[in-house]
C-alpha cells in the first residue's frame, strides 16, 4: 500500500500524480480560504484541512511515520489548542476589517508577491533531482531508521529539544496562572452579597414565563417587568409578549460585533441561569 | 511526482502564510499563519529528503515539529495573558511601547 504512494508501477504513478494534484489544490485553496474568512474558527477548520492534506503528502512522499505525527500531534493537538483558546476568548471573535495602518494590505501583498518570485527564482535555478529509488528507509524500515538517527546523530538535538519542553511547559504554566489578588471569599460573604444586592434567587434564564419557551425570549419577571440580561448577548432579544411564530426570523441576528476583534458589547455577559455577582 | 511539486507547493503555501502573518490582525489567527509557515517547511524538508534518498530531512522535519508544538503553547498562554488583561486578542490592541 505504502510503496504504491510512494510510486512504483506506472499505474501507480498515475495515481500517485491525480492524488498530488487533488490534493495540492485542496491544500492551497483551503490556505487561501485560512487568510481568507475572517472568523478564527473557521481559520482552524481550513488549517485542519491543510494539515491533514501535507499528512498525506508525506506518506506519498515515503515518510508514513511523519504523517502519523502530523495527523496526531498538529491536526489532533495543536488545532486543539488553538480551538481551546478561541472558546476561551471567545467564539465570536474575528477580525476588524478597517486598516490601521495605511496601504498595509497593498504592502503585504507586494511583500508576498516578491518574497514568491524570489523563491520561485531560487528554486528554479536550484537543481532539484528525480526521487530518489524507493529505499528500506523510506519503506518499510522508516520508523527504525529515524529512531537510529535520533539516537546515534542527532541525539543532542533530541536532549535538548526535551528541555526545551519542559521549559514550554513551565511557561505556559507560569503565564497562565493568575494569582488571586484578594482571598476567595466564603460561602457566609456571598450569601450577605446576594442579599445586599437584593435578589436572592439565581437570575432567571430566558423563556420562563414568556409565552414561547425560547433562548431569544427574554424572561418575565414576577412583577411583570422582563429581564433583559437573561437573553445570551450574541441573540437579539424578542419581545416575550409577542406569540410564538413558525417561521423563522429572515434577517439572522448579526454576531460580529462591528468593532471587530471584541464581542459585542454587553454591560455584563450573562449566561443563563446564572448569578451575577 | 517529481519532488519539485511537492517544493513548489510547499513555496505557495509559505507565502500564504507569510501574507496571513502580515494581514491579518487576531492574534490566534496569526499563530495559524505561522503554522501553516512552519508546515510547509516541513513539506520541503521531506520533500528534500526524497530526493536524497535519506532520512536527515524526517528527522528535521520532526524537531520542526516539536519546536512548533513548544512555540504554540507558549504563544498562546501569552495570548491568554494578553487577553485577561486588555479583553481583545488584536494584535492592534497590545500598542502599550508604541511611544
Amino acid at each position: 500500500m505504502r510503496h504504491v504512494l510512494a510510486g512504483g508501477t506506472s499505474t501507480d504513478f498515475v495515481a500517485g500524480e491525480t492524488l498530488y494534484w487533488i490534493l495540492a489544490v485542496l491544500a492551497v485553496s483551503a490556505a487561501l480560504a485560512m487568510i481568507l474568512v475572517r472568523r478564527a474558527v473557521h481559520c482552524a477548520i481550513m488549517l485542519a484541512i491543510v494539515m491533514l492534506c501535507l499528512a498525506t503528502m508525506y506518506a506519498m512522499l515515503g515518510a508514513p511515520f511523519l504523517a502519523f505525527v502530523q495527523i496526531i500531534v498538529y491536526t489532533g493537538a495543536v488545532l486543539m489548542l488553538f480551538l481551546f483558546v478561541i472558546m476561551l476568548i471567545g467564539i465570536s471573535s474575528s477580525d476588524s476589517i478597517v486598516e490601521t495602518i495605511k496601504g498595509q494590505r497593498m504592502a503585504a501583498g507586494l511583500a508576498a508577491i516578491g518574497l514568491f518570485v524570489l523563491l520561485a527564482i531560487g528554486i528554479g535555478h536550484a537543481s532539484i533531482g528525480p526521487a530518489a529509488p524507493v529505499t528500506a528507509a523510506n519503506n518499510v524500515d522508516n520508523l527504525s531508521g529515524i529512531a537510529q538517527l535520533i539516537f546515534t546523530t542527532y541525539v543532542f538535538p533530541f536532549e535538548v529539544t526535551g528541555a526545551l519542553l519542559i521549559t514550554a511547559a513551565v511557561g505556559a504554566m507560569v503565564l497562565a496562572h493568575r494569582e488571586r489578588a484578594e482571598p476567595r471569599p466564603n460561602q457566609r460573604e456571598l450569601a450577605a452579597r446576594r442579599l445586599a444586592a437584593g435578589h436572592l434567587a439565581p437570575s432567571p434564564p430566558p423563556g420562563v414565563y414568556a409565552l414561547a419557551d425560547a433562548a431569544d425570549r427574554p424572561a418575565l419577571l414576577p412583577d411583570g417587568r422582563t429581564a433583559e440580561d437573561s437573553v445570551s448577548s450574541v441573540l437579539s432579544p424578542r419581545d416575550p409578549n409577542e406569540a410564538p411564530r413558525i417561521v423563522r426570523p429572515e434577517k439572522t441576528p448579526e454576531i460580529t460585533g462591528g468593532s471587530g476583534e471584541r464581542e459585542p458589547e454587553p454591560a455584563s455577559p450573562v449566561t443563563p441561569g446564572r448569578t451575577e455577582p | 511526482m517529481s519532488p519539485v511539486h511537492y517544493v513548489a507547493l510547499a513555496v505557495i503555501l509559505f507565502v500564504i502564510g507569510g501574507v496571513g502573518v502580515l494581514v491579518r490582525r487576531n492574534a490566534i489567527v496569526v499563530f495559524m499563519c505561522i503554522e501553516l509557515m512552519l508546515n510547509a517547511c516541513n513539506l520541503a524538508f521531506v520533500a528534500f529528503a526524497r530526493v536524497h534518498g535519506n532520512l536527515n530531512g524526517q528527522v528535521i522535519a520532526f524537531f520542526v515539529m516539536v519546536v512548533a508544538a513548544a512555540e504554540v503553547v507558549v504563544g498562546l498562554a501569552i495570548l491568554m495573558a494578553i487577553y485577561r488583561a486588555r479583553r481583545s486578542a488584536s494584535v492592534d490592541d497590545a500598542n502599550l511601547l508604541k511611544y
